[in-house]
């Protein structure tokens, strides 16, 4: 064989490791949440019931699906202004300064604090701002975790609409200035038009990362297991009530809680698909 | 030497007056004095490096936009220093053509060419709207190619055609004087040609000042070449005298192709 095949054998080998893998998590998703389906049902998506005393067991996913989707909707949205004026700050107004590279650095440095120190800060820092504002007795609830979670996802939007940002290509830039148009009408009718499917990427991305985001979130959100009654009530997500309780999990519980984490895939994956698809129509 | 190189212009487009362009602490421009006849094409020719994109760069105040550049001197239209005036209203009299055709690729044909209009925040009726396009692309001889596909974006375009729609935009907004810089370099011939055909025809209206470094151009279009070397000029005249007879020695050796 020469070197040619072997590279390819090799690399193909990779993938399909890879897919196997993949299926294989969706595989033990799926048989580990049939006895949850087959019990109740679609009614599991649907019920907000949520009892495991034993005997009459009933579990619905309901509140968790829309503990996820709600604080990680007001995560986008608390982070969209800033990540959106970070990106523009740092990819056109100080594109190549010392001060943009700096902010760029500590940005991505946010991106890799671990979770459970966003946790930890958010419990001792945020939580007691929470109580002094007046949000809840405890400042437990959604709004604290969206908060959390709008300051993890900052550095993924930020950083991929910066770079698409500073990709506009300089010249399309010129013909703008050139015509008399000044930075703000440039930045309107040619750096976001022309970067704009990059930048909704990028907060797709972050809005996928935001669903997943268990960590910080169990340390903020309340854990009670309701639909959350406002924005500010207390609530859980799916990510969290699996941490929480798959540890003293069996039978029905653990079959309901592996159907959570399955639709919380399945959730992300259209999540994703999504973006992809707006991305593929604005080209 | 350089005093009996300069040709005398009365009542110029656009008069330079002892221009110096800095890249940080390197002059790249040096005390440049001309004045461009109006309705002219004048060429700047040089080899590579020369400070010729550099010069025409200053005259719409381009420069500015980078913190690294330096321009100091005089740049006088109708006896006004483009410095005194605000740098938007300046590049609204002087369209700018760029070495590779750079049409909006978010914007069809018909919105790239009143593209000034619209990032001036000047509105236009439809009526008009659709005269000035018509006029625009009919002046570059592009109109009756793309008349059924204005709305189609510019970028699906050939080269020559895209630049072509590039000088439409530039003319959109009725400037005085067109700054080119290399704006064939990117072409084929059949393209190139037809565009320095449509220079000829455009200098009745407007003053083109054009960047080259192709000398045949220059002299098939050019009624006034200007040559540079290392940021000086070295020397300005007819082109047709300064192509058959040139005074300066460099001059010579670079017509005669000893570099560049």
């Amino acid at each position: 064989m020469n070197s040619d095949k072997i590279t390819k054998l090799v690399l193909s080998l990779g993938s399909f490791i890879l897919i196997i893998v993949a299926a294989g998590m969706v595989y033990s998703l799926v048989v580990g949440s049939i006895p949850a389906f087959k019990t109740f049902g679609f009614q599991f998506i649907f019920s907000n019931n949520w009892d495991p005393t034993s005997g009459k067991e009933n579990y619905g996913a309901l509140p968790f699906i829309a503990g996820t989707l709600i604080s990680s909707i007001l995560a986008l949205l608390i982070s969209l202004p800033l990540s959106f004026s970070t990106s523009l700050f740092l990819g056109e107004y100080f594109k190549g300064t010392r001060v943009a590279r700096i902010l760029s650095t500590l940005v991505d440095l946010l991106a890799g604090i671990p979770s459970i120190v966003y946790g930890l800060w958010g419990f001792y820092v945020l939580r007691p701002l929470m109580i002094e504002l007046g949000i809840g007795s405890q400042g437990f609830g959604v709004f604290t975790a969206s908060v959390i979670l709008a300051i993890m996802i900052i550095p993924y939007a930020t950083s991929l609409s910066n770079e698409i940002i500073s990709m506009v290509p300089n010249d399309l830039k010129e013909a703008a200035y050139s015509l008399g148009a000044t930075r703000l009408e440039v930045i309107q009718t040619v750096t976001i038009p022309n970067a704009h499917s990059g930048i909704i990427a990028g907060y797709i991305l972050s809005f996928g990362r935001a669903l997943g985001e268990t960590m910080a979130v169990t340390m903020l959100i309340g854990n009670s297991n309701k639909v959350p009654d406002s924005l500010f009530g207390t609530g859980n997500s799916m990510a969290s009530v699996i941490a929480n309780q798959f540890g003293e999990a069996d039978g029905l519980k653990l079959s309901a809680l592996i159907a959570i984490g399955l639709l919380l895939f399945v959730i992300t994956a259209l999540v994703n698909a999504l973006g992809k698809l707006i991305i593929k129509k604005m080209q | 030497m350089i005093q009996d190189t300069i040709a005398e212009i009365k009542n110029p487009a656009l008069s330079i007056q002892d221009l110096c362009v800095y890249y940080d602490q390197n002059k790249a421009v040096k005390n440049v004095s001309v004045d461009i006849k109006k309705n002219t094409v004048t060429a700047i020719m040089g080899p590579s490096g020369c400070g010729k994109s550099t010069l025409l760069r200053a005259l719409n105040r381009m420069h500015e936009l980078y913190d690294n550049i330096r321009t100091e001197g005089k740049v006088l239209i109708h006896d006004q220093n483009i410095y005194d005036v605000p740098a938007i209203k300046l590049r609204r009299q002087m369209g700018m053509v760029f070495q590779r055709p750079n049409p909006f690729p978010t914007m069809s044909i018909y919105e790239n060419v009143i593209a000034g209009y619209k990032l001036n925040g000047i509105r236009l009726k439809k009526g008009e709207k659709d005269e000035v396009v018509e006029r625009s692309l009919r002046d570059v001889a592009l109109w009756d190619e793309v008349k059924d596909t204005l709305h189609k974006k510019g970028t699906f375009l050939s080269g020559g055609q895209q630049q072509r729609l590039c000088i439409a935009r530039a003319l959109a907004f009725g400037p005085e004087i067109i700054l080119m810089d290399e704006p064939t370099s990117a072409l084929d011939p059949i393209a190139t040609s037809k565009v320095e055909d449509l220079l000829v025809k455009l200098k009745e209206n407007y003053t083109i000042i054009l960047v080259t470094h192709n000398m045949t151009q220059a002299a098939r279009i050019s009624d006034y070449s200007l040559f540079m070397y290392l940021g000086e000029l070295v020397e300005y005249g007819k082109t047709k005298n300064m192509f058959t007879n040139p005074i300066d020695p460099r001059t010579e050796q670079y017509l005669t192709g000893k570099f560049g």
